[in-house]
């Protein structure tokens, strides 16, 4: 329960919510970690998982044997820790969206440690995984109502552009689709 | 212990694009071939149909079509000082699986190299002296001709339907074309892809800059094609999720859309899927393959008796099958001896992202094929005076922008916060007026003394081999070969009206975690010295006659195109030595 | 057998042990050459061999009728289980009278009907090429029809109503190639045992041969002209179809597409131009139009229409030729019946691949991704605007259909 207050509000601080557009929490990106986090990419399922490891160079890529599971749970605890220990024993979810960004920012400048995750590199995990949330089909259990995607104006799974290829600086019109269709997809009731 | 198959004529391990193209090459001159690839079948209508081919989640991010690296990776270093650690999760470079391999999700860019690159020490030792080469390079010629294999390139560019616009038709120079590019017999069997509007002002201010801009020839149809296989596509549709991705609609040319269909109807051709070649055997005097030995998916060994062995598995899986199964000498750097593994190269690759006023300029990015784009090529090769730049090589260069999916591409103007409202606000403000050709300077590599693979000391794949272990860094050369290209790729961005441009440099040292194209080129080479190369001519090795191996394992350096043309070429070439010589008196083709 | 050279037969003939009944001579291989053509312009291999068997002709393949499933006898050689012991006279009573060789008569799934067409010198051909193919032991319990309808005898009665015997016989005042095509489509070919609509007892509606006929989960549609499905379609277009199994309006696939594989993609040029040209001449009627669909439903499907079909079948529904079929000129798309299209686009389709049409590009299945509603509106869409004002399509229907096809195992 905590971790998904946790990340729900991390992702309305990385994805805050505008007059115009919904923020990461509305647009589902904490649903969408949560369904990654319980498949295969959470898992670390595919990838290359024997030993021994080692840390290398930047150049040589992740070494590390956590999975992304195990790194979200570390990193929720190690940020669950950090803020109960200096912001007054409250939880992250608990602070003022500004308090958040305080402490997300002296996370990425790299001034905070966890003792059980790299705090850097869980950030930057955050930074991949929520613009990924609210940008991916919504099948993923992001991009809820396609706002990412009405936000830029992509227009999703469509698959035939040749009337538009030539119609040059003139702004494509129509809605975003998805894999899960749109509205329009469904009779209207007269 | 493995059981023994009733014995084939040929067996080719690998069924990608020189898998394909040897298969149907071979069972047409009435062999019987089988292929056995590792990977799975792959067909459009039921692996990537436009219902759910377009998720960026799936294929781009999480590399579905890919070879997961828990099946086989490789372990990477920069110098050979350190040591190597394995490539856990794709990232400088995508290695493919399964039937159809790199063929099925590439971007179809399909570009011929010059004549130059065939020939490149003697060429540019005769224009600069051999002085003007950087230390420790190893460029070679290749023992081929551009002249020699041009029927080859024709014959690949109407197997697929290529779109483009011809330079130089039999010498003539036609306007429109690329005017740098070598001789070529006949013009493009389709006409170019149009181009959007991002492209189109790029070819315009290129041209007010004096450069001779041309659209990227593009294996996407620019409209319905049959081939000389009676295979037919359908026109692209600029859906804009062509590399990473499988095409739903026929219109990317793949050996499922080429070669496939045809090639499945010949009795005398089979192929087994799910099924990974683990070695290739030779007999007691090691001068000739037997066949090879395979693992299916119940973990049973087979062995599959042949004549003839064609290793056509992708670059660095030649190289190191060639390893495991000790064929050929191993490279050793120290001593600079043996072949296998050595002048292994990659591609030099950098980026200029623009931004417009939104209020002037929109240019609905996701409008794209995968080989969309203007291109100059007037700092490819040798194409101008290297003489006081102080480095060699060069590539072409295009607002090569082949999508709009927004995970990739959101781009921001450098200073904006990597995340929070202003990074919300400027991803909205810029996503419909930036330009980001991803892969806009499009450099060589050449090969060096100390860029090899060779077989890990510790790391093991699930059979417990040896992983095979890359060991490559940039040189200088490729670092200022860069920077001049993209300086002068951005002047061009700058011409179209841009308010800010944006240069990424090539930068060392070089990151497995930065994609970089998957032109991963070398390890066996093609020569005409057994001391310096793995394969003769003709793809053929020097030390197994019986054994050729095609793909681009087969450059002694890389150039600044794009390398599935010119391996395709190959394929053809060594296929018509094959049927043509081989057949008749099988054994070495050269004499060593 | 696929393609051998003609050795290849001669070998078999030596080798195997066939009966010594039968008319032909073994070593006849004019007339076994001659029989093997007419076995695929019959397509006996179609029911008689289960597919992707080695034992061609051996039977067991089940054979989907509105009574019930029949398998199909064993016509291989073999004396115990098939048709070795069988005389010329027994052989040509069976094809051409449907009468077996203990005086049962035959269902009408065996297409005597048709085949009575046939002259008795193209049976006897039929019938040494089939002396000359590896005899299989195969016993084949054939009747799995419910009662009452497994009494055979009951076919006395249908015999009298539906089977009028007699060969072809030429019009005089048309052309050869009229005649052969004539001969090929109302004989050997059958085709109206698909494409013609039945009776309740499941004899021809001879007033309305070719106008289509659904079967096994397909619409065999109209193949009629003039006014009919294939107006528009010339005699290229036909003979094209049915040699390749592509032309640039349509594809063939499901039970169509293994018509193409089996036999008219193994006839001669002449003789599909032949049946072309027959066929052009049966003028058939307007297809029936619906009433106006509902306006949101067809909005609908035109939303989806764009996002998901367009990209092959284009914008304006013509498809491209050989590849993506024209839905205006598609026959299964304005048929009365939706069964093909509907299934068409809940479960996907292949279309055949043949020697001059190597391709075969398949239709990607969309029940996973379309909702019922979403289905009929599409199929209304389609249907209403290509398909010449063909009747919409309801989500009850799609409904049954996706049911109906869970239950399928082909």
């Amino acid at each position: 329960m905590d971790e998904a207050r946790a990340i729900e509000a991390i992702v309305d601080r990385i994805i805050p919510p505008d007059p115009e557009t919904p923020g990461g929490k509305d647009a589902g990106c904490a649903v969408f970690i949560d369904r990654q986090l319980k498949g295969p990419y959470g898992s670390a399922a595919g990838l290359y998982n024997l030993g021994p490891f080692t840390k290398g160079t930047k150049e040589q890529g992740p070494q590390s044997p956590l999975t992304p599971a195990q790194l979200y749970r570390k990193g929720l605890a190690g940020l669950d820790k950090y803020c109960k220990a200096s912001q007054g024993g409250k939880a992250f979810a608990q602070l003022s969206a500004d308090q958040q960004d305080d402490v997300l920012k002296k996370i990425e400048a790299g001034d905070v440690k966890f003792d059980e995750a790299d705090a850097r590199g869980f950030f930057d995990t955050l930074l991949k995984d929520v613009p990924e949330g609210f940008f991916s089909d919504p099948i993923h259990g992001g991009n809820k109502n396609m706002v990412g995607w009405s936000m830029i104006g992509f227009p999703g799974i469509r698959y035939d552009y040749r009337d538009w290829v030539r119609r040059h600086n003139e702004r494509y019109p129509y809605p975003p689709v998805s894999i899960a269709g749109r509205a329009d997809w469904t009779p209207h009731k007269s | 212990m493995a059981r023994k198959l009733p014995a084939k004529d040929v067996v080719i391990i690998g069924l990608g694009w020189t898998g394909s193209i040897m298969a149907y090459e071979l069972a047409d001159a009435g062999l019987d071939v089988v292929a056995i690839e590792r990977g799975p079948w792959r067909n459009t209508a039921t692996d990537y149909p436009p219902g759910y081919a377009a998720d960026e989640l799936r294929y781009r991010v999480r590399h579905e079509l890919f070879l997961r690296p828990e099946q086989t990776t490789f372990t990477f270093r920069n110098k050979m000082s350190q040591a190597a650690l394995p490539i856990r999760s794709w990232g400088a470079f995508m290695p493919p699986n399964g039937v159809g391999g790199g063929g099925v999700h590439w971007n179809a860019e399909t570009w011929r190299f010059l004549p130059s690159d065939f020939v490149l020490r003697t060429h540019l030792t005769e224009r600069y002296g051999a002085g003007f080469l950087p230390d420790g390079i190893t460029i070679q010629d290749w023992g081929v001709t551009y002249d020699e294999i041009e029927p080859h390139y024709d014959r690949f560019e109407y197997l697929c339907g290529t779109s483009g616009q011809a330079g130089n038709v039999k010498g003539k120079i036609i306007e429109g074309g690329n005017p740098f590019e070598g001789p070529r017999s006949r013009h493009y069997p389709n006409p170019p892809q149009d181009q959007p509007f991002g492209a189109t002002l790029f070819g315009k201010a290129a041209r007010e800059l004096g450069y001779k801009p041309f659209p990227q020839p593009s294996g996407n149809m620019s409209r319905a094609y049959q081939n000389p296989l009676g295979v037919r596509l359908g026109p692209c549709t600029y859906c804009g999720f062509c590399e990473w991705f499988g095409c739903g609609n026929y219109s990317k040319a793949t050996p499922q859309t080429t070669i496939l269909p045809a090639l499945l109807r010949k009795s005398n051709f089979s192929a087994r899927d799910n099924s990974e070649v683990t070695r290739i055997n030779v007999d007691a005097s090691g001068k000739r393959a037997t066949g090879v030995t395979f693992v299916d998916t119940d973990g049973n060994e087979w062995e599959q008796p042949a004549d003839l062995v064609i290793l056509s598995a992708f670059t660095i899986f030649n190289v190191q099958l060639l390893l495991l199964s000790q064929i050929g000498k191993p490279y050793d750097p120290a001593s600079n001896t043996g072949v296998i593994g050595r002048n292994f190269t990659h591609q030099t690759i950098s980026d200029v992202t623009s931004f417009f006023d939104p209020a002037k300029f929109v240019f609905n990015p996701f409008i794209a094929s995968g080989s969309i784009g203007m291109c100059i090529d007037e700092f490819n090769g040798d194409n101008f005076d290297h003489g006081p730049h102080g480095f060699v090589g060069g590539g072409y260069m295009g607002q090569v922008q082949t999508n709009g999916r927004p995970i990739e591409t959101a781009p921001v103007p450098p200073g904006t916060p990597r995340w929070g409202a202003q990074w919300k606000k400027a991803v909205k403000e810029n996503y419909q007026s930036a330009l980001k050709p991803g892969t806009g300077v499009h450099g060589s590599m050449y090969s060096y003394r100390d860029v090899y693979i060779d077989l890990d000391p510790t790391y093991k794949d699930r059979f417990g081999r040896p992983l095979a272990r890359i060991t490559m860094d940039f040189h200088d050369n490729e670092i200022k070969q860069n920077a001049f290209l993209t300086d002068k790729f951005a002047e061009i961005f700058q011409a179209m009206g841009a308010r800010q441009v944006v240069k990424e440099y090539r930068k060392g040292p070089y990151d497995i975690t930065k994609y970089q194209t998957t032109h991963l080129c070398g390890g066996a080479i093609m020569g005409s010295d057994p001391n310096t190369s793995a394969l003769n001519r003709y793809l053929q090795s020097w030390d197994v006659p019986n054994l050729f191996v095609t793909g681009a394992s087969a450059f002694p350096q890389n150039a600044g195109y794009n390398p599935t043309a010119t391996v395709a070429a190959l394929a053809y070439w060594a296929a018509d030595a094959i049927r043509s010589r081989y057949l008749k008196n099988p054994g070495h083709l050269i004499d060593a | 057998m696929r393609s051998g050279p003609t050795i290849a037969v001669a070998l078999i003939v030596l080798g195997a042990s066939v009966g010594s009944s039968g008319s032909a001579d073994l070593q006849d291989f004019a007339s076994i050459e001659r029989g093997r053509y007419l076995a695929h312009v019959a397509d006996c291999g179609s029911c008689h061999t289960i597919p992707g068997s080695d034992h061609p002709f051996s039977g067991g393949r089940p054979i989907e009728t509105p009574f019930g499933t029949l398998l199909s006898p064993n016509i291989t050689p073999d004396r115990d289980t098939g048709i070795g012991a069988w005389t010329a006279d027994e052989f040509d009573a069976a094809v051409r009278h449907g009468r077996r060789r203990d005086g049962a008569r035959l269902y009408p799934a065996m297409p005597f009907p048709y085949y009575t067409r046939m002259s008795r010198e193209d049976v006897a051909a039929i019938r040494a090429y089939l002396n000359t193919v590896k005899a299989v032991p195969n016993e084949v319990r054939v009747n799995r029809l419910p009662f009452p309808l497994n009494i055979r005898m009951a076919m006395t009665v249908w015999d009298r109503l539906y089977f009028t015997p007699g060969e072809f016989l030429e019009d005089p005042s048309k052309s050869r190639e009229w005649n052969r095509g004539a001969y090929l489509v109302q004989g050997p070919g059958h085709c109206g045992a698909c494409h013609t609509p039945k009776t309740f007892l499941g004899g021809d509606e001879q007033s309305d041969a070719l106008r289509g006929y659904a079967l096994q989960g397909w619409v065999a549609p109209d193949i009629t002209s003039g006014p009919g499905a294939l107006g528009n379609w010339s005699v290229d277009d036909i003979a094209e179809y049915l040699k390749t199994g592509h032309n640039r309006n349509a594809a063939a696939a499901g039970l169509m597409g293994e018509v193409v594989d089996l036999s008219t993609s193994r006839m001669t040029d002449e003789d599909v131009k032949a049946i072309a040209v027959y066929l052009k001449g049966v003028s058939g009627t307007v297809p029936g139009s619906g009433a106006a669909g509902d306006k949101n439903v067809l909005a609908a499907g035109a939303a989806i229409y764009q996002d998901l079909c367009s990209s092959c079948h284009q914008g304006d529904g013509k498809g491209v030729p050989n590849m993506f079929p024209n839905l205006s000129e598609t026959a299964t798309v304005s048929a009365k019946d939706p069964a093909t299209v509907l299934r068409v686009i809940l479960q996907g389709a292949q279309s055949v691949s043949t020697d001059r049409e190597p391709t075969g590009p398949a239709m990607p299945a969309f029940g996973w991704q379309l909702d019922d509603a979403q289905i009929a509106a599409v199929a209304s869409y389609v249907r209403d605007h290509f398909g010449k004002n063909a009747p919409s399509v309801s989500e009850g229907q799609v409904q049954k259909m996706r049911s109906a096809l869970a239950e399928r195992t082909d």
